[in-house]
Formats: C-alpha cells, structure tokens, sequence
C-alpha cells in the first residue's frame, strides 16, 4: 500500500530533533553563549542585525546560535521576530557628523580634518592563518589610544559640497521615510526606499553588482570619499512630550561614494554621491552599497541604463535573500501535481509525434 | 511535538493592525476580481515560497471559531501542509480538519478540493508568482499597464504558438483564466483540471502572494474562464486509469512509481475525497482485499 505521503507528522518531528541534536554539537564541549557569539563572532552579528533590519545583538546572537552558523537563517529568524514587534514609531534621523569615531578613512584627501584613525580594520594584516589562536590564550589588550579624537570630525562629502563641486544631497522633508516592512515597493522606487532594500539587502549580492559597476557594466567611477565607524545617538520624539529623547547609542557603519559625472544638458559637470550604511561595523557591504545606489541613480542623472546593477527592477527585486532563498528552496516542496500534468501533455506529444511520423512512413 | 498554543504572540501570529491592513486588501481584491492589489506582506516564520501569502491571508480572515483545513497537492498528509496546519493550530488554537466539508477556510497549494465547495466557505491560495504576463514580459511597470489597458493579445498568441509548433496547447497548470471577462489572472500552480472549478464557484476564493506582495480574490458565482479558441477548445487532463483505492474515475490521480520495472500505480490525488469515497464502499483494483 501506498504510504509515501503519509506520515508527515512523525517525520517532521524526527527532522527537528535530529537537527536540534546536530546544532548542539559534540555534547562534551562546552555550549557556546550568546556572550561568546556577540563578543568573539561580533561581525556576523552585524551582518544579521543589518540584513535582519533588527538592532538587538543579543538576539542576533541567539539567531546564530539557532542557525547553527548560517547567516541567512539568522537573518529569517531575526526578521521573523521583528515582524511581530509593534511599531512605537520613527526615530529622529541619525547624525552621523556627531558619531563618536571608531575608524574613519578617506580615500580622497591624504588628510583632512579629523584625521585618519585606521581603527579596528583587516586591512593591511596579512592573512595568515594565526596557529596561536588554536590555542586558548589570555587576551592583550591593545594600549590606550593616547587621547580622544577631536569631536569635529565634518564628513568628507560636506567638504566638497562647500565649493559647490558636489551634488547637494537631496532633502528627505518631503515626508516620512518608506517602509519596505510595512508596504509594498512600487516602482520606480524612491531612494529612502531604494536604499532601505539595498541595506537589508544580501551582502554577497549587493557585492557582486557593486564589482560589475567597477568592471564596466554601469561603470560610475567611484571614489571612497569617506568611510566612518562608531556610535551614533538615536532620539525620538514620544508624541505626548512634543520634544525629542535620546533612547541609546548604535554601532553603524556609513561609505560615502563619490563619482564623476560628466554633466548633463541641465546639470553641469560635478560629482555625485552613492550612499551606504549599515548597523554595526559592515564595511564591504556599504561600500558595495553606495556604488548599487549610485548606480541605480542612472535614470534620475539621465545616464543610459545599460547594466544590471543600474536596473531598479532586477536590483531591489532579487537583493532581498530571505526571499530568494525561501523560493529557491520551495523547489523541495512537493510538485507532483504539477508535474504529473506536465507528463499528461508530454505523453500527449510523444503520441502525436509517433503518428505524425508513423502517417509519414505509410505515405 | 504538542500543537499547544503557544504565548507570547497574538491570536494567529499578526498583529490586528497587520490584520486589518490585509483584510483591507482583501476587500479591494474582492471589490475588482482578478486584479491584483499590493499589500503591506510582513515576514512570516515560514519562508518565501512556502505559502506566506495564504498564511497571511489566512491569519487575517480566521477567527475562534473558524475550522481550518490545510492541503498541499490535494493531500492533508504532505509535510508543508502539516507545518501549515500545526502553525495556525499553535497560534490560534483554532480546529483543524481534514474533511473538505468541515471546513469553513481551506488553505491550499496547487489543487482545488475535489469536493465541491459551499456558499460561506473560503479556499485561500498560496501563489508564488501572481502575474500571469509574467513570462511574456518580466517587467511589473510593463505588466501593470498591460493589465490596465487590457492588452492581453500576447497570451492568446503564445497559446496560438504552441498550437502552431504542437498542434495543440501545451500549457497545464497555472493556466491563464479571464475572471469576470477583465481581468487576466494566474490560478497558482493548480493543474488545468481545476480550472473549471473556480467558474461560479459558490466559495469565496482568495490569493494571497507573500514574497511578491499581491493579493486577488475571485468573489462567489463569479466567472472564471479559462483562455482558449474556438477550434482549441479547453481541455482538461484524462486518464485511461481509475483510482487503485476508490475507483474513482472523475479525480485527479497521481501516478506512483512503484518499481525500477515500469510498475505505475494512480490514486488519487485528493485524499480526502478517496478516503471518503472508500469509506462509502467504494473500492479500486488495489483495494479488492480490503473491501473483504
């Protein structure tokens, strides 16, 4: 008797303890604690909170965690959770002209005010593997920065704005942002929408379209103007005070891109911005970020719209990896019906073929 | 495992506000059938593609009170069906069943109940790609003024063209329906065989497409024609086999391979209605002993 479909229940129940038995691992080696992921594997927790839309490091913590290390699967967990949050409001836009500075680099100026402060970077260590972190060693701390960074630390687009060589940056007072969570994207796509996409946005993909715009499919040019990690407030004005109040401090990361523009018949020749931010220290996702909203900027700035990164249809409808890999994985879900359908008309075919040629022979 | 309900989250997971929003969409659909309308689609604990539109559909329109039955390819018993079922059952604590008449809300992925359905109950869809100018044309600013000026020449001529190349029209689930003589819509991926079941069917039939963001609705004793020409007429899937369980020959059947030897079984694929039909006495060629 036929039982392959039967049974659904018990199996599912099987699949889950098996992977709950998996994700724990060896159980003679000690549990990993949220502390440890948050503290040891502190970026990953800032791509699931970037892509997840979801300050919280603890509970992005617990996503991967949960996830047994799969950063996508941290990310549906996290958004999942975040769904069901209810919605206090916006908070005031955050300033990051006043961030406290972790790192700040231009690639522009060799110097400017403020400084450079490399910061806690990858870039320039060799990528050795370390053998001595096999070994549980106890920590060195790095020496204390000798004195606090200057607090005017003006961003480097805004130097260039005063002499007029730069775009002015678009206001945003037309109204509240765009919520991609809240609301469907309609097209064409304004930026706060654009760039909120591009910022949930999967980092392998955004990257890959930020590379082609530099090997020339959509090529813009970029500059890193600046790149600049550290704290930032947030503030929010409760209705019922009528004034704003800072409610905490985030970790993000912003890129301001600046790339050459020829000039149009109604824009003389200046440069212009791409923009991308992300929450805790997500440096290859910005910079690829603000190339993709640079270029998607190709219509608004009259450039032809060649490549893929420049289309905002395949770019903001593809970028989103809970969604393409939920669909993509649909395809394990049973498609029998279908398919035996799809076997009706090609037995159908076959069958008409078979008589066509047979009627060909006889004649 | 215990499909207890679970704390901590509002009755069927969403929020009322989200409800409300959705049911507003969903009135909308109703008020223009077959037309799609974007709706504000939240991110579900199930992923993309595995039914989040008719979950949310579904959250929006169940209440305490509602009986909730939930199939995948005609089948009660299929995993994703299970997972859907012990979802609502865990946050809405709602009943749960597996006959097609007993249920007042019928979530479903790629069949239409064999059963016919009646007045007040609601067969919600899952959709994964709502557009039906989809593959003709993968631009939604084009798609939406196709639909707007009824520009549906493109479809006829794809289905002329598999007449042209396979002297007949090759096309078999998702098979493109005009719904109230407007609007062009997709079924889902149901099998052409079902087609016909959504023509003034007296259920409210609803659509709910999460990762695109779309809902549409085909209200009751609506007109659901399925796109063909005069010297083409629409058909429907035949087969020489009945069902090996209950004999039927009027159901949809899904052919089991049974060896490495050719061995092919059909039974159908609603098991619902072939549980039901056995249970009335009615027996297929595999079922001679058991009916003993």
């Amino acid at each position: 008797m036929y039982v392959a479909v039967k049974g659904g229940e018990k199996a599912i129940e099987n699949a889950h303890r098996l992977l709950a038995e998996e994700r724990r691992g060896d159980p003679e080696t000690p549990e990993l604690s949220l502390t440890q992921i948050d503290g040891q594997l502190s970026l990953a927790v800032d791509r699931v909170m970037t892509e997840g839309s979801l300050y919280d490091r603890t509970l992005a913590a617990l996503a991967v965690k949960q996830a047994r290390g799969d950063l996508i699967e941290a990310i549906f967990l996290l958004r999942a959770y975040r769904t069901t949050l209810t919605r206090f409001g916006a908070s005031e836009p955050i300033d990051t002209g006043t961030m406290t500075i972790r790192r700040r680099i231009s690639a522009t100026y060799k110097d400017l005010p403020g400084g450079q402060v490399l910061g806690p970077t990858f870039d320039y260590t060799h990528r050795l593997l370390d053998f001595s972190l096999m070994e549980e060693a106890a920590a060195t701390p790095a020496e204390e920065v000798p004195a606090a960074p200057p607090a005017a630390m003006p961003r480097v687009a805004e130097l260039l704005d005063r002499e007029g060589l730069i775009e002015e940056e678009a206001s945003s007072e037309t109204g509240p942002a765009g919520d991609v969570t809240r609301n469907a994207m309609t097209l064409p796509a304004d930026r706060d929408v654009r760039l909120q996409m591009l910022a949930r946005g999967d980092e392998g993909f955004v990257l890959a379209l930020g590379y082609s715009t530099q090997r020339g499919y959509g090529r813009n040019h970029p500059f890193a103007g600046e790149i600049r990690l550290g704290d930032v407030e947030v503030a929010f004005t409760p209705p019922e005070l009528g004034f704003s109040v800072v409610i905490g401090e985030i970790a993000v990361t912003e890129c301001q891109m600046i790339n050459q523009f020829k000039g149009s018949a109604e824009r003389p020749p200046q440069f212009t911005r791409g923009y991308g931010i992300a929450f805790g220290h997500c440096e290859r996702k910005t910079m690829a970020m603000a190339n993709v909203d640079r270029a998607l900027r190709a219509r608004e700035l009259g450039e032809d719209v060649t490549a893929p990164a420049q289309d905002e249809e395949f770019v903001l409808y593809h970028c989103d990896n809970v969604e393409a890999s939920g669909f993509v994985q649909h395809l394990k879900l049973p498609h029998y019906v279908d398919f035996q359908s799809e076997l009706d008309i090609v037995r159908r075919l076959r069958a008409d073929f078979e008589a066509r040629r047979m009627g060909d022979a006889a004649e | 495992m215990s499909d207890k309900t679970i704390t901590g989250y509002n009755f069927a997971y969403l929020d009322e506000q989200t409800k409300r929003m959705i049911r507003r969409a969903i009135l909308k659909a109703v008020a223009i059938p077959g037309h799609q309308i974007p709706f504000g689609s939240r991110e579900m604990p199930l992923p993309y593609g595995w039914g989040t539109g008719g979950i949310q559909v579904t959250a929006s329109i169940i209440g305490a009170d509602d009986t909730l039955k939930v199939i995948d390819q005609g089948a009660d018993d299929t995993t994703n069906a299970v997972s859907i079922r012990r979802f609502f059952s865990k946050t809405a604590g709602v009943k749960t069943t597996e006959s097609t008449r007993d249920a007042t809300i019928i979530q479903t992925r790629h069949r239409i109940p064999e059963t016919p359905l009646a007045e007040g109950q609601i067969l919600v869809y899952q959709v994964p790609i709502p557009e039906p100018l989809r593959w003709l044309e993968p631009r939604e600013v084009e798609t939406r003024k196709m639909h707007a000026l009824s520009e549906y020449g493109p479809m006829h001529v794809q289905l002329y063209e598999q007449i042209a190349t396979f002297g007949r029209i090759a096309a078999t689930y998702d098979y493109p329906v005009m719904v109230h003589g407007r609007y062009l819509m997709r079924p889902s991926p149901i099998p052409k065989f079902d087609n016909p079941k959504m023509d003034h069917n007296p259920a409210l039939q609803l659509f709910g497409a999460g990762r695109e963001k779309r809902i549409y609705a085909v209200p009751p004793y609506t007109s659901v024609k399925s796109l063909d020409f005069e010297d083409h007429p629409f058909a429907v899937e035949s087969w020489e086999h009945c069902c090996g369980l209950c004999g039927s020959t009027t159901s949809y059947l899904d052919e089991i391979v049974t060896d490495d030897q050719g061995g092919r079984m059909f039974l159908c694929s609603d098991t619902d209605y072939c549980t039901q039909r056995q249970a009335q006495g009615f027996r297929g060629p595999l079922n001679s002993e058991a009916a003993e």
